[in-house]
């Protein structure tokens, strides 16, 4: 983050000066992806009443890292990843650190691949996006059956897998818009 | 700020996402080598959120009462009727269980009976529901100067919810009998068969390990036994349905899933290894103390029923409830042996 506020001063060009008030702004429009992902996992972890309340939560999580992972690397490093996976392993029943390397995992696959990603349309994004998920809930369901000790049911993760390539298209956009608008710095 | 040149603070962005991954993967290592660590952890952040989980649940409760509310004025007619003939059946079912108290006080004087210590409880709010898709548990906020224990009975208005496997000052966990890791010994009211109710993370915990030639019936009241001292006997649990033959569960009396006020039971059966979380099963540290045997060690169903929580599942041995005659056959508190057979 700071590397790119360096660069970003470095730039040539004609700016208004910053002010506090503009700090501020284009520092909010700066961790609201990550506010915005950690608001989710502390509502979804409420009690909301929400049917199948708790499947919505990895389904949510995966699909902001990885869109911001994707379209806006500054606004959701590593450290902030990390953070994420670590508050939600915190409020679920997750083994510890579970949800932080599938998070950090996702969050290196976006990086790796934005060039190629951020150009191409949604449907392909999607597939991406499915195919993420799919490796992500098959290597949470792994760990958590090997650290069981036996084999655990294979109905939750594919729900909680529908429901995360269910909710992918909404989200999307939700973020687009944000990516354009609310969450974009230079705009402050 | 330190003034880096390119390269190095490119070097160093690399750098930094696989160093966390080691960081993240050092964390999966120590929760699984040392569990304590990660359960203050999250006794911690739970003790945090509690207040304000609280807070949203009471504007969110007064929501779903007046949907409640509304829905009610619209059946109230049918409601009544249905009340009418439920009080008629009930006043009945009064007058005999008067005849039937009377009848017990007079047995009991005639065979010096000792009654059962009366459990001290605490009634607390469910503020959130904190299980995943692997879990079923439950958050009870606490004021500060109220004390649980681990291992104490969690009920609701109708029935058996689950124990307490967590407490932090101002908050408690609560594993409900529904969880994957859940063992809970049971009588089944009409044959006075033991049984293990074991959870499915489904809303209805199966029944297994029942005698061989008891079958459970279907509506059949299922409650708890004072087996292995982990509850006291006679808790109302559910009753008996069948989903498919040979395949039968219980559908418990807790609404497990819409909790609302929780009631926790002293009664003084602590003893118990404390349930572990669906992926927290395997062997605990030693150094507590503990009792039961190694939770998800190997030849576990030849240790004694102390631990019954931890009881090793035998998921998808076979469709039929298996029969274990390893179950050591504990005297039960509150009546004699019963026959095995149906009563």
């Amino acid at each position: 983050m700071m590397v790119s506020e360096l660069s970003a001063e470095r730039r040539p060009g004609i700016r208004p000066r910053p002010t506090l008030g503009r700090r501020l702004d284009a520092a909010a429009r700066r961790v609201l992806p990550v506010g915005f992902t950690a608001l989710a996992i502390l509502l979804l972890s409420a009690p909301l009443g929400l049917p199948e309340q708790e499947a919505l939560l990895p389904g949510t999580v995966l699909a902001s890292v990885f869109f911001w992972s994707v379209f806006r690397p500054p606004s959701m490093p590593g450290w902030a990843v990390f953070g994420l996976g670590l508050l939600s392993d915190l409020l679920g029943y997750a083994p510890p650190g579970l949800t932080i390397v599938i998070l950090l995992l996702v969050h290196g696959v976006g990086i790796a691949g934005r060039h190629g990603l951020s150009r191409q349309g949604f449907l392909l994004m999607w597939l991406v996006f499915l195919s993420v998920a799919s490796a992500a809930t098959l290597l949470d369901w792994t760990a958590r059956s090997a650290f069981a000790l036996r084999l655990l049911p294979v109905q939750p993760a594919l729900f909680q897998l529908a429901l995360a390539a269910g909710l992918y298209p909404l989200l999307s956009a939700l973020f687009t818009w944000a990516h354009r608008t609310v969450a974009d710095p230079s705009r402050a | 700020m330190i003034r880096l040149s390119i390269l190095t603070r490119q070097a160093l962005a690399k750098l930094t996402l696989p160093l966390l991954l080691l960081l993240a993967c050092g964390l999966v290592v120590l929760g699984q080598a040392d569990r304590r660590v990660a359960e203050r952890a999250r006794v911690a952040v739970s003790d945090a959120l509690a207040p304000l989980y609280g807070l949203m649940a009471r504007p969110l409760s007064g929501l779903r009462d007046a949907g409640g509310e509304a829905q009610h004025l619209v059946d109230v007619a049918a409601e009544n009727e249905r009340l009418r003939a439920e009080n008629m059946r009930l006043r009945r079912w009064y007058n005999v269980a008067v005849a039937l108290q009377a009848e017990n006080a007079q047995l009991k004087d005639q065979l010096h009976w000792m009654p059962d210590p009366a459990p001290s409880f605490v009634t607390a709010r469910a503020v959130a529901d904190t299980g995943g898709v692997y879990a079923r548990s439950l958050l009870v906020s606490l004021p500060g100067d109220v004390s649980i224990s681990k291992g104490e009975v969690a009920v609701d208005a109708s029935g058996l919810m689950g124990r307490v496997t967590e407490v932090g000052t101002r908050s408690a966990r609560i594993l409900l009998i529904n969880d994957i890791t859940s063992r809970v010994p049971v009588t089944l009211t009409g044959s006075h068969a033991s049984a293990m109710m074991v959870g499915t993370n489904n809303a209805t915990p199966r029944l297994m390990y029942f005698p061989e030639d008891v079958h459970p019936a279907e509506g059949e009241r299922v409650v708890t036994s004072s087996e292995a001292d982990a509850l006291p006997a006679g808790l109302p649990v559910g009753t008996v349905h069948y989903e498919r033959p040979g395949m039968p569960v219980v559908e418990p009396f807790a609404a497990l899933d819409r909790p609302g006020i929780v009631r926790l039971f002293d009664y003084g059966l602590t003893d118990i290894v404390p349930p572990e979380a669906a992926a927290r099963v395997g062997p605990r540290p030693a150094g507590r103390g503990a009792v039961g045997p190694v939770p998800g060690a190997p030849g576990g169903a030849a240790a004694p029923v102390a631990a019954p929580p931890s009881f090793p599942a035998s998921h998808g041995a076979s469709g039929e409830p298996a029969v274990t005659p390893s179950l050591p056959v504990l005297p039960i508190r509150g009546f004699s042996k019963p026959a095995i057979g149906r009563g």
